[in-house]
């Protein structure tokens, strides 16, 4: 195997993800764009938690014919963070729910999406 | 123009502190010491294949509980926000009804994609998979339907059934935990059956199909909600 480690570049396509939807929340005006950025930065934490969870050469946490059970410990990928990720995305997609809903909301009230007409929290 | 300068240093720095953890960056070569007890004990203790699994229905089981709440509470956010007004003030034009190519596909794809949603989240603890894909597979085929016929009517009354029913009984399931085996959620209040085939792991796949009930009514419900009025127009 040459090169850098597979998953540094799982991690580092992670931390370039969370910057660009951050990018993307600090700088853009409409609020779907922005929750955008959010999924993006969601989708980064993501991946780089994945990253993190690998073991050289692991494969799947799951036990079959291919990974006996003495073999699991030496064989499989860390099962924590995959499994911290499988909660983190559904608590995602409930949050871009709500954000999404927040969204419409706004959009009904001043038929704008853009940040800069929601001005009356604004100090 | 201050504040693209700020924004533009926020994420210099930001940047800084990644590029910090990217670079000291090395893989790891062995499991820490609880994943090797996830992994070495995991399968004995609990008899479920798949770790994940394990680790996220029993010995984290609590989180999920919790997962599942911030999720029904994000459904019911959805719910309240986006309830229909009974007089709406903008006349949406009528949408054109999709054609009958559409949705005919889409009759015929709905139970074949039922089924595979159940399927992936009975088969939670043995393959990839488990209940909040399961859920999110089942909310994809009422998806499809409210693409394909936007007329159609959810029973809002069956989706509210199936996921308190499921609720509850992922809650009674975790108390006889309490009860019958070591705590709140343990497993192993059914026998574990022989490792690896459909009814073993004890309650993991009684869990896995209440969890895929839930999310799949929950995720409908919040899909229903984002429909536009027009197609409610009695409400």
């Amino acid at each position: 195997m040459t090169g850098l480690p597979v998953s540094t570049y799982v991690l580092s396509t992670g931390l370039a993800l969370i910057l660009i939807g951050l990018w993307g929340l600090l700088m853009q005006k409409n609020i779907i764009r922005m929750i955008i950025g959010f999924s993006l930065v969601d989708t980064g934490i993501h991946m780089v938690m994945i990253a993190i969870g690998y073991v050289t050469g692991g494969t799947a946490p799951i036990i079959d014919s291919a990974v006996p059970i003495k073999d699991a410990a030496t064989r499989v990928v860390d099962p924590v963070p995959s499994a911290l990720v499988l909660t983190a995305i559904v608590i995602g997609l409930g949050v871009t729910a709500v954000m999404l809903s927040y969204a419409v909301n706004i959009y009904r009230e001043k038929k704008s999406l853009s940040i800069d007409d929601c001005s009356e929290s604004k100090w | 123009m201050l504040k693209r300068l700020f924004i533009f240093f926020t994420l210099i720095l930001v940047a800084a502190i990644f590029s910090d953890v990217a670079l000291n960056y090395s893989e790891h070569t062995e499991l820490s010491r609880l994943a090797q007890h996830y992994a070495s004990k995991g399968p004995e203790e609990l008899g479920a294949a798949n770790l994940v699994t394990s680790v996220v229905v029993t010995y984290r089981g609590l989180d999920t509980l919790g997962e599942v709440t911030v999720l029904f509470i994000s459904a019911a956010g959805v719910g309240l926000m986006l309830r229909r007004r009974k007089h709406p003030d903008t006349v949406v034009p009528a949408r054109k009804p999709a054609s009958e190519l559409v949705e005919t596909a889409a009759r015929l794809l709905m139970p074949m994609v039922f089924v595979f949603g159940v399927y992936v989240f009975a088969n939670g603890h043995l393959t990839p998979g488990g209940g909040f894909q399961g859920g999110a597979i089942i909310a994809s085929g009422v998806l499809l339907l409210l693409l394909a016929m936007p007329q159609a009517q959810l029973s809002h009354r069956l989706i509210g059934f199936t996921e308190s029913l499921s609720g509850f009984s992922y809650v009674v399931v975790g108390v006889l935990g309490i009860v019958l085996a070591g705590g709140f959620l343990d497993n192993r209040i059914l026998p574990l059956g022989s490792f690896g085939s459909l009814f073993s792991a004890g309650a993991i796949p009684i869990i896995y199909v209440f969890v895929g009930l839930k999310v799949g009514s929950e995720l409908s419900a919040v899909v229903d909600r984002f429909r536009s009025d027009e197609s409610k127009p009695e409400l």
